[in-house]
């Protein structure tokens, strides 16, 4: 939260409208999400000169109230309200907080023209026992009459809510932000004071750094604090920024901090002593937190020590041993940088993210680490009567070498697709604060310690300028590229084929979670330890990478049988992975409901096992794979799959997948589902399309029947069929099926329509009878069964 | 004879049916009837008048041949007439429908997009969810410990090794690198992504992107600006404007927010745009020199630029969707239906 107040103290934003000014900051990549405006229209400072009791309540009064350019009627029922006090007039069309408009009113029949005011009204402060006892805010003397009583306290702000990309950080801070207004409005930034006063008195703390994660460490003693309240305007200001004042000297780290961004930490002296090692702490160790807190370190973690035992977290939090309390006199000043990635780890181990330890781990700038001691001591010295040491005990193992970034105009307008000119350049590197050389086009561009987030490519300053002058100059000009036109990866063309067919099959398409949970990972799995387990789930309904899509689409079926939906057909193509990491794409189908229908005609086609099977062999004989495919019952099926309605799906030999009904103990609905690997389908080659000539030879049909073991199944029967009728039978089809009164009930009887034909010749019926002769012979031997006579 | 022809064109006007003209063909015309009769007693007929007799009789045969013919059609022309009229349905009865499939709502956002980016030469090529920390974030300039690792909190399988990609841009990694010859690219990648998110109304565990890039020599912002205009005028009408606002991606350099003017109140301010009159929908930059370096290219000789859209996002704003979880479950057939059919060009 940035408070416009506050900016105001580093660059000149006079006369500028806030809300117009965070557009501006918005367009040059710093977002302003919200502009909160504390202003109050209609707000004046009044002066109550009659102040009589209301004649109909025992608590009212009538004041008359001078506003400047006239005297108003307004009644109060505040208990301090009285003659000669002046204070915060709402007047009608104020609108206070809560969107509660003034209007002039009758209270008991009295006429009011207003309402006099204490700040929680306002919004300005908690509304506490203790406020609302005080009743209305009284305002001291010099309060002109008439004028806005906000500007007058100071609190009539503009806050700015940011929400900033992870690179600009430190624009949460008010200087950084202030370069950033600096830079948009070509204003020169004024740094804050740092001016201090020693005493004669030196310094006595030593420090030893016993760990190459602290880079720079600061101290400064301040002696003879006196702890009291903030003035005004440090508790208002962190107010805005959502801390909560405490007192001047802990108030005025947090302020400094808001200011430079750089984290400080106040010892009390007396309890610290004179000597501080940082070194990274012992496993195990341990230390009580200001918080009250015991936590236990380990050896990623820097610690702050006496010499001996560790006084705070580094970049984390202090120790309760060495807080500053209501009694202490002198203290001990940190100014320091960290390892970020050491801060990150540790705060985020210990769930302990501060206001500090956030910006330990975005990393901080030595300049600012240096002036904000000094400031710090600025402060004390001023709002806390402390008595600065000479000279600051100081770690230095900062690489401070000037970064310089050569980058050419050619460069800029290339990568931009700008036309720049250099007047153009310089001035946005001017508006910057960006020190550069020039030779002819090329600038080499000195990086201020400031900006951490500027890397070491010509590109780091393209964008700084390009940002700056605006990306809404860019004329858009398509590429100019060799025209072609793209493609899909194979097997993604592959897959969108398949999904396209299964539409077209009528089947629609969800998607859904790839994550689910261990239950669920059980359920139409056979080998559900074969899953990737998440190492920490957010939620344990989302916890398991699935090995099957077919949980889900059940998930998917019952929800809409629940909302009474009808004829419910949906597939899903997903990725899956099993815990060696292998990937397989497949897809997955459920069935539910009639595939066709037309409920006033009875003739419904409610999916069952052989439509099921039909939309399969569909996508099958799409794949040009006709002829290679059988279907075969399975028992090495999920528990969720009807042991009797089921089968496998084989292509040449291999298991591509499966279909079947869904057991009645999983769903007491006529439920179908099938999951096929799509990774198998796509190995399988096919021989691209050749056209053949039509047999023009006449072609001869016979049907018979067979009376046979109902356990034989179709398949064998058809095989032995094939094999008799050799090259001439060109075609086997069943159909009919009788179970029934005329039959054991063993038996069943299967009837077939076969095909003769030869594209070379007539065949005579003496060929035929010879093949005819020897399928029934065949079949009744092998298959043990009885030809039918018709 | 006269009386003859009477008779026949009374008999043959007046049958009703087929088997009357039959009997009456039989009657006249058959090896007995009276025109084969009369057509035999020519041999009695004085030589003189034989040639008179037999026109007479011919006359009468063909008559009678086309009043048959005629009463024929007629009569056949009745029969099939009844016939259809007995055959009357009532045709607003229900059909007997054919159900088409939907697509489903992302799929159909994701086939658009990629029509039209492969009619500007972008291949589509896909990568692994399961992926390694190395092309999701290691050499997307995204160093173990980066602050920027923090927006995108990550499901991870094996520490610091693997995890469920995060985002999309791995795919360009791997693109980049496989491309030994290290000639210029253009490709599209979509895909399914996931973060450590809570699911609510706007925010998914598990969601879709689409990535563009395009490696070549001299490419520039301009080129991604022109690039970005086709996209939203596509997908958002032809008076969208678009807008770059400066961003941070730690992949690009320059990065910058891609924004369209305001569908639903051309830009006056309303709830959509949060009266901004521009919507954000999707992210790019100029891909970052090191990221170019880490895959092999040189970045002192190729540039490129790389977009990146959420598309539950952007179907959330075409097609007024307002819970991201509506894409995901419980996948009501009501909501799956309404995607199937074609959407207005």
């Amino acid at each position: 939260m940035i408070s416009l107040n506050w900016i105001k103290d580093y660059v000149n934003i006079d006369g500028i409208d806030p809300k117009e000014l965070a557009s501006k900051i918005t367009k040059a990549g710093i977002n302003v999400e919200h502009v909160i405006s504390q202003k109050i229209d209609n707000l004046v400072v009044g002066e109550i000169t009659k102040c009589t009791s209301h004649p109909d309540s025992d608590h009212l009064h009538i004041c008359e109230v001078n506003i400047g350019d006239k005297i108003v009627q307004i009644i109060c029922g505040a208990s301090n309200v009285r003659e000669g006090l002046k204070v915060i007039t709402a007047l009608p069309g104020a609108i206070l907080p809560g969107n509660f408009e003034i209007k002039v009113s009758k209270i008991r029949g009295v006429e009011s023209n207003g309402m006099l005011c204490a700040l929680f009204e306002l919004g300005l402060e908690e509304k506490t026992e203790e406020t609302y006892n005080k009743g209305i805010t009284e305002l001291p003397n010099d309060a002109v009459v008439g004028t806005d009583p906000l500007a007058y306290l100071g609190l009539d702000d503009t806050l700015y809510e940011l929400d900033l990309n992870p690179n600009r950080f430190d624009c949460n801070n008010h200087l950084s932000f202030a370069y950033e207004i600096g830079a948009i409005l070509d204003r020169h930034v004024t740094m804050p004071c740092t001016k201090t006063n020693p005493i004669p008195e030196t310094n006595d703390v030593t420090i030893d750094i016993a760990t190459e994660n602290c880079y720079m460490y600061n101290a400064k003693v301040v002696k003879d604090v006196t702890i009291k309240e903030s003035p005004d305007f440090i508790k208002q200001r962190l107010i805005n920024a959502g801390m909560r004042p405490i007192n001047n000297v802990v108030d005025i780290s947090n302020y400094v901090m808001l200011e430079y961004g750089q984290p400080l930490h106040f010892f009390d002296k007396a309890k610290l002593g004179s000597h501080i090692k940082v070194r990274m702490a012992n496993d195990n160790e341990e230390i009580i937190t200001l918080d009250n807190q015991k936590r236990i370190l380990n050896k990623d973690d820097i610690v702050i020590t006496d010499g001996d035992k560790p006084v705070c977290i580094a970049g984390v939090m202090g120790g309760f041993n060495t807080e500053v309390d209501e009694n202490t006199k002198d203290i001990v000043i940190e100014s320091a940088i960290f390892n970020p990635y050491n801060v990150r780890y540790t705060s985020l181990n210990l769930n302990l993210r501060s206001e500090a330890s956030l910006r330990y781990e975005k990393g901080l700038n030595y300049e600012y680490c240096n002036l904000a001691i000094e400031r710090a001591c600025h402060l004390l010295e001023k709002y806390a009567d402390g008595k600065v040491l000479t000279g600051t005990t100081t770690y230095d193992n900062i690489d401070k070498k000037e970064k310089i970034i050569t980058v050419t105009k050619k460069q800029i307008n290339s990568l931009l697709g700008m036309h720049l000119t250099n007047e153009e350049i310089e001035e946005q590197l001017r508006k910057l604060s960006f020190p550069y050389q020039k030779e002819k086009d090329t600038y080499h561009v000195s990086v201020p310690p400031r900006r951490l987030d500027i890397g070491n490519y010509p590109a780091d300053i393209i964008e700084e300028v390009g940002r700056l002058y605006g990306y809404d100059t860019i004329k858009a000009q398509l590429p100019i590229l060799p025209t072609k036109t793209g493609v899909y990866a194979p097997k993604t063309k592959f897959r969108k084929d398949i999904s396209k067919h299964m539409r077209s099959l009528g089947l629609n398409e969800v998607r859904t979670y790839t994550l689910i949970s261990e239950e669920e990972n059980k359920e139409f799995n056979r080998n559900p330890d074969n899953s990737i387990h998440l190492l920490r789930p957010l939620i344990k309904e989302r916890s398991v990478i699935r090995t099957t899509i077919i949980s889900s689409l059940l998930k998917s079926i019952n929800y809409n049988i629940g909302r009474k939906n009808k004829d419910i057909m949906l597939y899903e193509i997903a990725n899956v992975y099993d815990k060696d990491y292998y990937e397989e794409t497949k897809l997955a189908f459920a069935l539910h409901g009639n595939y066709l229908h037309s409920t006033w005609q009875n003739n419904n086609n409610e999916i069952d096992y052989y439509l099921t099977k039909g939309i399969v062999e569909n996508l099958l004989d799409y794949l040009g794979l006709t002829n290679r495919y059988t279907f075969r019952l399975s028992d090495n099926l999920p528990k969720e799959i009807h042991p009797k309605v089921n089968s496998e799906i084989i292509i040449d030999n291999e298991v591509v997948g499966y279909i079947g009904k869904v057991h009645p103990m999983t769903s007491k609905y006529n439920i179908y589902v099938g999951e096929i690997s799509l990774d198998k389908l796509y190995a399988k080659k096919v021989r691209s399309i050749k056209f053949k000539e039509l047999n023009k030879y006449p072609v001869i049909t016979k049907d018979l029947a067979f009376i046979i073991n109902s356990k034989v199944t179709s398949d064998e029967i058809t095989k032995v069929i094939k094999k008799a009728g050799g090259r001439l039978l060109t075609n086997i089809e069943v159909f009919d099926v009788y179970h029934g009164d005329k039959l054991e009930t063993n038996q069943k009887s299967i009837a077939f329509h076969l095909t003769f034909e030869d594209n070379t010749k007539t065949l005579t019926d003496d060929e035929i009878n010879i093949l005819f002769n020897k399928i029934i012979t065949d079949v009744t031997n092998k298959c043990h069964a009885i030809l039918r006579d018709n | 004879m006269d009386q003859l022809k009477k008779e026949i064109q009374a008999k043959l006007t007046s049958a009703k049916t087929l088997e009357e003209l039959n009997n009456l063909k039989v009657e006249y015309l058959g090896k007995k009837g009276i025109i084969t009769e009369l057509n035999s007693k020519i041999k009695e007929i004085p030589n003189e008048e034989k040639k008179t007799y037999g026109m007479k009789v011919n006359e009468l045969r063909t008559l009678f041949n086309d009043l048959y013919n005629q009463s024929k059609e007629n009569i056949e022309l009745e029969e099939v007439n009844r016939r259809l009229e007995s055959e009357a349905i009532d045709v607003t009865l229900p059909a007997t429908k054919i159900e088409v499939g939907a697509p489903h709502s992302l799929e159909k956002l994701i086939e658009e997009l990629e029509e039209l980016l492969m009619s500007m030469g972008y291949d589509v090529v896909e990568g692994p969810e399961v992926e390694k920390d190395l092309y999701n974030f290691e050499l997307l300039n995204l160093p173990k410990g980066h602050p920027a690792r923090d927006a995108q909190d990550t499901f991870y399988i094996q520490d610091d090794e693997i995890l469920l990609r995060s985002q999309t841009s791995p795919v360009q990694v791997r693109t980049m690198l496989e491309n030994t010859d290290k000639t210029p690219i253009r490709i599209i990648c979509p895909g399914k992504t996931y973060r450590r998110d809570e699911d609510d109304a706007t925010h998914s565990h598990q969601f879709t992107q689409m990535e563009g890039l395009l490696v070549d020599e001299n490419v520039s912002l301009a080129n991604l600006k022109a690039t970005f205009d086709v996209i939203a005028k596509k997908l958002f009408g032809e008076t969208r404007q678009t807008r770059f606002r400066p961003s941070f991606y730690p992949f690009t350099e320059p990065s910058v927010e891609l924004d369209i003017s305001c569908f639903n109140c051309e830009g006056k301010g309303c709830p959509i745009c949060k009266n901004t009159g521009w919507i954000t929908v999707g992210g790019a930059g100029m891909v970052h020199p090191k990221v170019l370096d880490n895959c092999g290219y040189d970045p002192e000789k190729f540039t490129g630029f790389a977009f990146g859209f959420g598309i539950e996002r952007l179907a959330m704003l075409k097609y007024g969707v307002k819970d991201i979880r509506t894409f995901y479950t419980p996948n009501d057939l009501r909501v799956l239906e309404q995607f199937k059919r074609k959407d207005s060009e």
